[in-house]
This record gives structure tokens, sequence and C-alpha cells, in this order.
């Protein structure tokens, strides 16, 4: 399945996208997600951990992504 | 309850009157601002940006969590975003309540949370013409993935 990931902020920046199509197995998770996201040119300048929003919630590594979910990478907040 | 991100300038008394009423003996305004300095560097402006759906959802639930954890708290909050001239509003936070306590205990939630969760961010414009983004903490803590 492709999986539509959004990007904002530096996360944009770094990756040169808004978003980018990601190519997971059916079933796949968060965690197989960011692996395969890691491979892209400027990945390396994500940090260890990032979160990632599943259907616009804050997600785990092992939540587990459908072909249609709204998947976002969420650099820190930075509101208020 | 009102909840809002908006792309226009914040009007707080707007806000204060949303959530006034007689029965209100308190009503607490609380306001951030775009600072002229940062880490000790000189700032001219701040742009603000957000991921729009999920900001909008974030701070609704933060107010009905807030309204719930403080009862009798009538509370309206707008964020704004677009890009912001030193000392223009980025959040306006009103909340009425019958006594200043609660009063103050729920608008001072409401602001920590939008801080902790809210996706929103925000790039610096320095005096010498750079441009940086904020990283405010070190990412959002462990506490916001649910158990699963």
């Amino acid at each position: 399945m492709t999986v539509r990931v959004l990007l904002f902020a530096s996360y944009a920046d770094v990756l040169g996208a808004a978003a980018i199509d990601v190519d997971l197995p059916a079933g796949a998770t968060v965690r197989e997600l960011m692996a395969s996201v890691r491979q892209r040119a400027g990945a390396d300048r994500l940090p260890p951990a990032p979160l990632v929003a599943v259907n616009q919630r804050y997600a785990s590594l092992d939540t587990r992504i459908a072909e249609h979910d709204e998947v976002a990478i969420i650099p820190p907040v930075a509101g208020g | 309850m009102h909840s809002a991100i908006v792309d226009r300038p914040l009007d707080p008394a707007a806000l204060v009157a949303a959530v006034s009423s007689p029965a209100c003996g308190a009503v607490v305004l609380f306001v951030g601002t775009v600072r002229a300095t940062n880490d000790g560097r000189a700032v001219t402006g701040i742009e603000y940006s957000s991921y729009p759906a999920m900001a909008e959802r974030e701070l609704a639930a933060i107010v009905a969590e807030t309204a719930a954890g403080v009862e009798g708290a009538r509370i309206a909050v707008e964020h704004r975003v677009g890009t912001l001239a030193l000392g223009e509003a980025s959040v306006a936070i009103a909340v009425a309540h019958g006594h200043r306590a609660p009063a103050y205990e729920a608008s001072r939630r409401v602001i920590e949370e939008i801080k902790r969760r809210v996706p929103v961010w925000k790039r610096e414009h320095y005096a010498d013409g750079t441009r940086a983004w904020v990283h405010a903490g070190t990412g959002a803590p462990a506490a916001l993935e649910p158990v699963s």
C-alpha cells in the first residue's frame, strides 16, 4: 500500500517536501513507516524518535497504519 | 466553549466577552505575544505554522479536558498562525469562573497543554536576516503516546 505522509516545519525542510508517499506492506506499523522514511535523502537529520500522528492523533511505534490513514511526522511543537 | 486556529489578528476582548457571564465573579485573560529577544538574539518577527486539522482537534480537546477538570470554567481560546510582528498576540485564552482561583488554574492548564501538544511551530526571524525554527522542547514526552 502507498501511504501519504505529511511533513511540517523543520521536517519538511530537511526532507524537501510537505508530503511524501511511502510504500509499505499491508498492516505495517509506525515503526516500519519510520524505517522506510529514514532511507530518504535528508532523513538522517531527523531525531532518533520523532512523534508520529495517525488520523490526527499521536501514535506509538506499534500503531498500525491502513492505506487511507492520514499520517504525519510531528516536529517538536512550539506554540504559544 | 470556543477554540480556533486563526490567520487573522486576535481580538482578546471578544474572547473575554464570549466567556463573561453574570454568574462569574472572575475573568482571567492570558495573551501570549511576540518577544523582541530569544536566547539573547534580536527577533524581528515570528512565522507560525500548524497542522491545521490536528491543531484544531488538540485545542478543542484541551478546552474540553480543562472544562471537565475545573468545574464551572468557561473557556475561549484562539491561536494565530502566519507572520507576526513584535508585540502581536499569538495566543489568547479567556477563562471565566465564579471565583478567581479556578479561573487562574484553568488558564494555566490551557496554555501549558497548548505548549505541550498542539501541533504549531514557529520560525523566528532575526535582526541579522537569518531565520530558524524554534524547538521549544526536546520532542513531546512519552506520555503523549497512547497505551497500546
